[in-house]
């Protein structure tokens, strides 16, 4: 069996292991087991595709595989890496190891790990199809379980956002799958495979103009772009801590994975003439999000809110459509999944102790649960682009590819449209520090507000395995960016390429 | 007289037979032996299923025309077998009721009687033949919704039911009169090649429409189909629901295919609007519900919408993309309806949909087959339905209808939306009576199973009956 169909065949044993579990300890035997065996398996992918990719240079995709599914519809499962979606593996390996242990004291354990197994089956299986049809099934089997994840397990107006967050979601898919089919009639109705497609056959540009906004919204809704971006904070503030890690952390970065692999691989003179408009979304959505995390008094939402300006800045950097920025772009997704999983495993930890995101009601948490505070702070300097920290490298990246940006649309004859954007979006920074410290101000120094906070305990033994993991990821992007970087920058030359043809 | 004209009606003939075997058994045995009607029944119709499926069936045409018979027609009288199949088994708990000691053959002889007429619909080859089939499918589905007699509801649905169904046979006949007068025949193959674009024609085309949208229920013909559902037993809605709208769609498919061909534009035009209004008004209506079969009714409805996406295509995907969205929703809809008859024979006879909150407590396995059931039906992987839909929509893409691909996708989301509340019902709210452990009979057991293992191979396993349906259809 190919190794990237593993990904898919360890949720889905799990998934069959589940259902026949018993008790509680054998449920988290199962879901440890499976995690680590993911994490392993990522980790294991990388080694061999630095390898593969050294004896292979010229190849898009490497581990390909393609077995045909429904024959007279062309359809077939086909799988494959490049270095962006090994890198996306990683992530979403990561996260869902860090989940388990974030939701170890689930109520109705058995039930929500089911559901948590189906999602991850359909985020890594989003990440190694090349047949857009596997690609959208396996992105829709990723939506659905957050229903139930939110409105069983969630807090607060949960039903309410468990609803909004699905068809919204939902909504958006309508439009990609009406993109996808449209992509498959119009470029010859002989093929779904992504690469097939961008190689050798064209979309008539005609169709492109219909075909790419609605793809690039499919996909955008889930990345969160202004103004569709209302889902998340209502959805992330009601999910329960490791549906937050996984929605924020990896399921958003489906989106901008999507944007760049079908909206803009496959159809590069639609992104000529129509990318500008989005682009001009993105810069909203980055500094509309850091604004609204600004007069946020809700722990989640601050969060929710800076996850929107952070998937805007993704988005922001892939439509920029140059080398660096598209690199960054990428940099961007894995740091910021790393970080806001980590925010919500601790915000997570702070509530089910002190029963309250008001950060009105929090103070002094440093002396109280000084473990805890001390990642929740570390967390913030990734967010706001500490240099040592994830978010540094990646954040500089895309500011440096943006702003150097040649303007590829047709009504700017010099690059004043990118850099002013690029100028505008930097103010997010400032922003971002604005919040990030406000909230760590708050919630961890100052007076202690409430007195029973004094008698909590700091974070127990599972509740720190998956801090520590995640910071250890931080760090690791921080302190290393060039091992990071250096998996992504070739994988992006062959949509660069494209664009460089027209 | 030419005998070889019977070998072609196999499937007639043995269903016939199953007939007449059940009829006599129905006089001759003791009431001691008549406690096994059920699995005497079940057996002997399932053996016919699996017939059905033998290959190298004699395919041509018997009767001058009449009758037709090809490996696809063969194709869709065995999904509806599984359908009937499946519904026999889900009688099990209704049937087995004292207050209809006595009565209990009649079901299934009627709706033998009920399958025969569509068999004919859908080898019809002359649209006399047609409309001796759909009235046989008619008159006695009557009877099957008043079948509950002592109960109100269920004799003013078979009133409906009778009164809606003369109406529209009546409206069908005036156009087949526009039809005949404009091309001399009413057989299939000489009126195809008469057809051309006259107004005579389009007129008795419009009319022949609304005696099959009455069948299928499309939206300005749909009013009866809330009331009907609600009132006839659950069995008789589940066969109503799936294998009676199944029917109508194969022979709507058959006719425009090979008799309007010529002017595909006119067909088109019209599908293009019904099923916008179809999907789009029996989604808007299923949200208000309160009632579960009256909320089916109006997803039947919608459901129904989306097979014309299917028949709008014109061509050989089209119809092999028909008869799989048929049969996955043959599936879809029966393992809902399995629940419904289970909750409903447990409770005595709440078919309310805050009768199923909570349902996850006590009955997790019950409230399971119903997710599958709704997902299936909302169109989500990995589910059988995620597969038909996307088939569906290809088919209709196929002939650049994206914008009604939109509208459609569009509506899913809104029907995601009322499916979501059946499944919220089930989880996440609160149950509002004492919770009773639901313990279905064995049939119906087997029946959801049946579903069930239908709902989860036909998507990820469904290429090895798309591939077949693919094989044997055919385009204008």
């Amino acid at each position: 069996m190919n190794i990237l169909s593993l990904f898919v065949v360890i949720p889905a044993l799990m998934l069959l292991m589940l259902f026949l579990s018993k008790d509680l300890k054998q449920i988290r035997a199962i879901m440890v087991a499976g995690a680590t065996a993911l994490l392993a398996l990522s980790a294991t992918l990388v080694a061999l595709f630095i390898q593969e990719r050294a004896a292979n240079p010229e190849a898009v995709m490497l581990f390909t595989q393609s077995v045909t599914w429904f024959e007279p519809l062309k359809i077939s499962y086909s799988v494959g890496v490049d270095g962006i979606s090994v890198a996306m593996l990683v992530l979403s390996a990561i996260i869902v190891f860090t989940g388990v242990f974030s939701s170890w004291n689930m109520p109705m354990a058995k039930e929500f790990f089911l559901w948590y197994c189906l999602l991850s089956i359909g985020v890594f299986g989003f990440f190694i199809s090349t047949d857009l049809f596997t690609m959208f099934m396996f992105y829709e089997v990723a939506l659905i379980p957050m229903y139930l994840l939110i409105g069983l397990w969630g807090t607060g107006r949960k039903e309410y956002s468990a609803m909004k967050l699905t068809l919204m979601l939902m909504g958006g898919s309508a439009f990609l799958l009406v993109g996808i089919i449209g992509i498959y009639y119009t470029s010859g109705h002989t093929t779904f495979n992504l690469n097939e497609i961008a190689q050798t056959l064209h979309i008539p540009i005609e169709h492109q103009r219909w075909i790419f906004p609605a793809t690039f919204l499919g996909f955008g809704v889930l990345g969160a772009l202004f103004p569709f971006h209302t889902w998340s904070p209502d959805g992330h503030a009601s999910a329960p801590t490791a549906v937050s890690m996984l929605h924020a952390g990896v399921l958003m970065k489906l989106g901008g994975y999507g944007c760049f692999r079908v909206a803009i691989y496959l159809m590069p003179e639609a992104t000529h003439e129509l990318g500008w408009i989005f682009l001009i979304l993105t810069g909203i959505s980055v500094v509309y999000g850091a604004f609204g995390a600004v007069v946020q008094t809700d722990l989640k939402y601050i969060n929710a809110y800076s996850s929107v300006s952070h998937c805007g800045l993704v988005l922001f950097a892939i439509l920029m459509l140059n080398r660096t920025a598209m690199t960054g772009a990428v940099m961007q997704m894995l740091s910021h999944g790393l970080m806001t999983a980590l925010f919500f495993a601790l915000i997570g930890l702070i509530y089910g102790r002190t029963h309250t995101r008001d950060i009105r009601e929090m103070g002094g948490l440093m002396k109280i649960m000084p473990f805890a505070s001390l990642c929740y702070v570390i967390a913030g300097l990734a967010s706001l682009g500490l240099p040592g920290l994830s978010g540094f490298v990646a954040e500089m990246t895309i500011f440096v590819g943006a702003f150097g940006a040649k303007d590829i649309f047709p009504f700017a004859a010099t690059n004043t449209f990118t850099t002013t954007l690029t100028i505008v979006a930097c103010c997010s920074i400032v922003i971002t520090a604005v919040y990030i410290l406000r909230t760590i101000g708050k919630i961890l120094y100052g007076p202690v507000q409430d007195k029973h906070h004094l008698s909590l305990t700091d974070a127990a033994w599972f509740e720190r395995v998956s801090a520590v993991g995640l910071i250890l990821a931080i760090a690791f992007m921080g302190l290393y960016p060039s091992g990071v970087s250096g998996l992504i920058y070739d994988s992006v030359a062959p949509i660069i390429e494209r664009m460089a043809m027209l | 007289m030419d005998f070889t004209n019977f070998l072609m009606m196999g499937q007639e003939i043995g269903l016939v037979a199953v007939f007449l075997v059940l009829f006599f058994y129905d006089i001759i045995a003791s009431e001691r032996a008549k406690q096994w009607f059920l699995p005497v029944t079940c057996v002997l119709f399932a053996v016919l299923t699996l017939w059905g499926f033998c290959p190298d069936k004699p395919s041509g045409e018997a009767f001058g025309g009449m009758f037709i018979q090809s490996p696809i027609t063969v194709l869709m009288k065995n999904v509806l077998n599984i359908a009937t199949l499946i519904v026999f088994l889900q009688t099990a708990g209704w049937l087995g009721k004292d207050e209809l000691r006595g009565r209990r053959f009649e079901f299934f002889l009627i709706t033998l009687i009920t399958l025969l007429g569509m068999y004919i619909m859908i080898s019809s080859g002359n649209f006399m033949m047609l409309y001796i089939g759909m009235e046989t499918a008619s008159l006695p589905l009557a009877c099957l919704a008043a079948y509950n007699k002592h109960k109100e509801r269920s004799a003013e649905a078979g009133v409906k039911f009778v009164l809606i169904s003369a109406l529209s046979s009546a409206v069908m006949l005036f156009g087949l009169s526009f039809l005949y007068g404009a091309t001399g025949s009413f057989y299939f193959t000489d009126m195809s090649t008469a057809v051309s674009g006259q107004p005579l024609v389009i007129i008795g085309l419009v009319f022949f429409f609304g005696g099959l949208g009455f069948k299928l229920s499309l939206v300005p013909f749909h009013l009866w189909t809330a009331d009907v559902y609600e009132g006839a037993p659950t069995s008789v809605t589940a066969y109503l629901s799936v294998v009676s709208k199944g029917a109508a769609a194969f022979a709507l498919l058959f006719a425009l295919y090979k008799v309007f061909g010529s002017i595909e534009q006119v067909w088109q035009n019209i599908i293009w609007w019904l099923s916008v209004i179809t999907i789009t008004l029996g989604n808007l209506f299923a949200i208000r519900q309160t009632d579960i079969k009256r909320f089916f009714a109006f997803s039947s409805i919608s459901q129904a919408g989306y097979i014309l996406l299917g028949i709008i295509a014109g061509n050989a995907q089209g119809m092999a993309s028909t008869v799989y969205y048929v049969l996955v929703y043959v599936f879809s809809n029966l393992a809902a309806f399995a629940v419904i008859s289970a909750v409903e024979n447990a409770t005595k006879g709440q078919t309310t949909i805050a009768a199923f909150n909570g349902l996850y407590k006590n009955n997790p396995r019950l409230s399971l087959v119903m997710t599958f059931a709704v997902f299936s039906l909302g169109g989500i992987p990995p589910f059988a339905g995620f597969f038909s839909k996307f088939f569906i929509f290809m088919a209709a893409a196929s002939s650049e209808q994206y914008l009604l691909v939109f509208i459609a996708l569009l509506n899913t989301v809104v029907s995601l939306y009322y499916y979501l509340l059946i499944v919220k019902a089930m989880f996440i709210n609160e149950p509002v009576s004492e919770p009773v452990r639901i313990r279905s009979d064995v049939y119906n057991k087997i029946s959801m199973l049946t579903c069930v293992v239908g709902i989860l191979l036909l998507g990820i396993f469904g290429f090895f009956f798309y591939n077949i349906a693919d094989k044997f259809s055919f385009g204008i």
